[in-house]
């Protein structure tokens, strides 16, 4: 396919950029400067300091001779590439690959995109609009090249659209400086009489090697095509990645849920044939505000079911909130797995960890209360009852060791809780206990149970664990903290038995 | 008159069949292992697509309503067979699963401690096919709810249980049964001191199309045994 670039080229980025901040300062000239060689130097000259003759590049007190009211303001350094970025993420809306062009404009590779808005001219006409509504001094032009579309947009003053194959007699009116040349060169240029780039065009490119170095050739090269350029992208583009613009802003639910729903049968299809299924997606929704908002789903397996997955996003939808309309949806898959392609099972009989319906189940609750609510234990080797369960990363995980076959209790307190205890012989199960007010006589009891310590873990007592049942027939988990005979020992209640 | 219960008899299993509770297939052995127990249920099967109710009044209760649940489980569960539980903090000890034949690491648990949440993951987790039983801890259950949870489970084939906090007046339910788990003395193992096996008094205290009652069951090395002697609640000397 034909590549097709868009540059766009702020004549006052930082001027504009600071008025757009403070309107106090839209009509008044000033100036953005900074010391350089015990010299003030102005870096950026708002248009209306130009007209009155307040240049960048002038040294202040040079240009306060012709501007008496000049204001001058610290610049801040690396400011240029905070707007740009600024308003390259703002440009995604219209293209995937936005590059920067520090340092004053950007580069959009807009291959395949301008019949969404009816053509280039409309393209070109609803960009340069918007940013001139915005209140910036913004140029476009649109060409088969980068180099091409960046000459066309700072040096021609009318045709911004440049026909495929038709850079040559574009750049050829323009002057040598629309190559992207470094200073030095230019000179020599400018010294030889070459006001156009038209007649180096004409020259064999052997001599112009000799004369100028590679990069002259290297430069028009690129401007006309023979070598391609790659720009670097300001967000890397998601490989599985659709887009669906809207033609009216979309407000309601339903109309948000039938674009997921289409943005997932689009990327379902692409993954399956790749045999992938979605780990993680986002949905980002572009407002006509100017606005992004973003939800995103995860998923404990990979998925390609158009269904289970508009079920997750359908959870979140409420998140989103469309204030005047959202006029561009991109779906992400951000994170993707293989999957092993499953044969249809005609006697789906085989329920267990690895099923599809239960992993399904678990992301909806994930989606919907937190994934953090989810849990699944498998044995630790440890004896102290706190540490011998540990939780499960995956479904798929298995336990190392057996489950221990000494008896537990079925509900365990996290927290022991002290009880009073009268026991007849020391050493021995208590007679009877109290806890919260209430006593208990106890009948029967097994015991005790010595689980001590791990030193390299923690110090203090071991516990002597008893399980005890009283009259009624209730059963209890009791430990003593201690020895008998310590003076420390305390009684705690730690479960309870079915 | 022989005639006229025959009659009585077939209509009988024509609503018994018209609610969903299918006959036994000849052939095959659809008991569960509750014994005599199971001989209230409709057919004489422990219904396994239905919710059954626990009413538990006090922390006591409650265990021995888990340890009941996770025995029955036992039962239930397939090998590879999966489990949730859904409790409000985490207060079930996953090990103890283990001496009730439940393998701890096949139960996902999901804690949650607003029952509104509650009932929403018990209402889509009996949904899902790929489940064989989920069970749920609830301050309360209205009609309404289970009613959903019943509707829910019949098309998924799913065993819910639901672990409720017994109040002064218990609200009518869809459930398929309500039961009351207590746990009672355990008598001891040939003589020697300390506790025998876990004994529980269950009650029966509601079922739809069967009959209430009361037993005294034991769980013995992986099956239920009903307790037949009379239990002699002595005062014995511990220590």
């Amino acid at each position: 396919m034909q590549k097709r670039f868009m540059a766009i080229w702020f004549g006052h980025l930082l001027t504009d950029g600071l008025a757009r901040r403070r309107p106090e300062l839209k009509d008044v000239p000033f100036v953005l400067v900074a010391p350089v060689k015990n010299k003030i130097i102005i870096t950026a000259a708002s248009a209306a300091a130009e007209k009155e003759g307040a240049f960048t590049g002038m040294a202040v007190a040079d240009a306060r001779s012709a501007v008496p009211d000049l204001l001058a303001i610290d610049a801040v350094s690396g400011q240029a590439a905070n707007l740009l970025r600024l308003i390259g993420l703002g440009c995604i809306r219209y293209t995937p690959i936005v590059s920067l062009n520090l340092p004053d404009g950007l580069m959009l590779d807009i291959s395949g995109c301008a019949h969404l808005w009816g053509g280039e001219r409309e393209y070109l006409k609803e960009i340069v609009l918007k940013l001139r509504a915005a209140g910036f001094d913004a140029r476009a032009a649109i060409a088969d090249t980068v180099g091409a579309a960046w000459a066309v947009a700072r040096y021609a003053a009318r045709r911004p659209i440049i026909g495929s194959g038709e850079q040559a007699s574009a750049i050829a009116g323009l002057p040598p400086a629309a190559l992207r040349l470094p200073p030095e060169i230019l000179e020599k240029l400018q010294k030889l009489g070459f006001r156009n780039i038209g007649p180096l065009l004409d020259i064999a490119p052997q001599s112009l090697r000799r004369r100028f170095g590679t990069n002259l050739l290297l430069r028009i090269d690129q401007a006309l095509g023979r070598v391609d350029e790659y720009p670097e992208a300001l967000v890397p583009p998601v490989p599985y990645t659709e887009r669906l613009p809207s033609l009216e802003p979309i407000r309601t639910v339903p109309g948000i849920e039938i674009a997921i729903e289409k943005l997932l049968e689009m990327l379902c299809l692409r993954l399956q044939s790749d045999g992938l299924g979605i780990r993680k997606a986002i949905l980002k929704c572009h407002r006509i505000d100017g606005r992004k908002v973003q939800v995103g789903i995860t998923t404990t397996k990979g998925s390609h079911s158009v269904s289970h997955l508009l079920r997750l996003f359908r959870l979140q939808i409420d998140k989103i909130e469309p204030a005047l309309g959202i006029e561009l949806f991109i779906m992400e898959a951000t994170r993707t797995e293989e999957m092993d392609v499953v044969q249809e099972q005609l006697w789906a009989e085989a329920k267990g960890l690895g099923d599809t319906s239960l992993a399904e189940l678990l992301d909806r609750i994930a989606g919907k209360v937190g994934a953090n609510v989810i849990q699944r234990f498998l044995p630790a080797e440890s004896h102290w009852p706190e540490r011998s369960i540990k939780l499960a990363v995956s479904l798929d995980e298995q336990p190392q060791t057996a489950w221990s076959a000494l008896p537990r209790p079925i509900r365990l307190l996290n927290q022991p809780e002290t009880i009073e205890v009268m026991a007849l012989v020391p050493d021995h199960p208590p007679k009877l206990f109290v806890h919260k007010g209430k006593r208990h006589t106890i009948a029967k009891a097994d015991g005790p149970e010595r689980i001590g310590r791990e030193w390299w873990q923690d110090s203090g007592q071991h516990r002597d664990y008893y399980i005890v049942e009283d009259s009624e027939g209730c059963r209890y988990w009791v430990f003593r903290s201690g020895h008998y005979d310590g003076g420390d020992a305390q009684w705690y209640l730690h479960g309870y038995f079915a | 008159m022989e005639n006229r219960q025959q009659v009585i008899g077939k209509l009988r299993q024509d609503l018994l069949h018209w609610e969903g509770y299918k006959p036994p297939v000849s052939g095959r052995y659809e008991q569960l292992g509750l014994g005599a127990l199971e001989h209230v249920f409709p057919n004489g099967v422990f219904p396994k697509n239905c919710i059954h109710e626990l009413v538990c009044a006090s922390i006591e209760q409650a265990a021995a309503s888990g340890g009941f649940v996770s025995a029955v489980l036992s039962l239930l569960i397939q090998t590879g067979g999966v489990c949730v539980w859904i409790g409000r903090a985490r207060r079930l000890y996953a090990p103890a699963l283990a001496a009730f034949g439940v393998a701890p690491h096949q139960v996902i648990f999901i804690t949650l401690h607003k029952d509104k949440d509650a009932l929403w993951v018990m209402e889509e987790a009996l949904k899902c096919t790929g489940l064989t039983a989920v069970v749920c801890e609830l301050r309360e259950m209205d009609f309404k709810q289970s009613r959903r949870f019943q509707l829910a489970v019949e098309s998924s084939r799913v065993t819910g249980f639901v672990l409720r906090n017994a109040t002064d007046k218990l609200s009518s339910t869809a459930c398929a049964a309500r039961w009351q788990i207590k746990s009672l003395p355990s008598t001891e193992l040939d003589g020697l001191p300390g506790l025998g096996f876990l004994r529980w008094q269950v009650d029966l205290l509601k079922v739809r199309n069967g009959h209430t009652g009361s037993w005294q069951l034991e769980w013995q090395d992986g099956c239920f045994v009903p307790v037949k002697e009379l239990i002699i609640n002595e005062e014995r000397q511990v220590g």
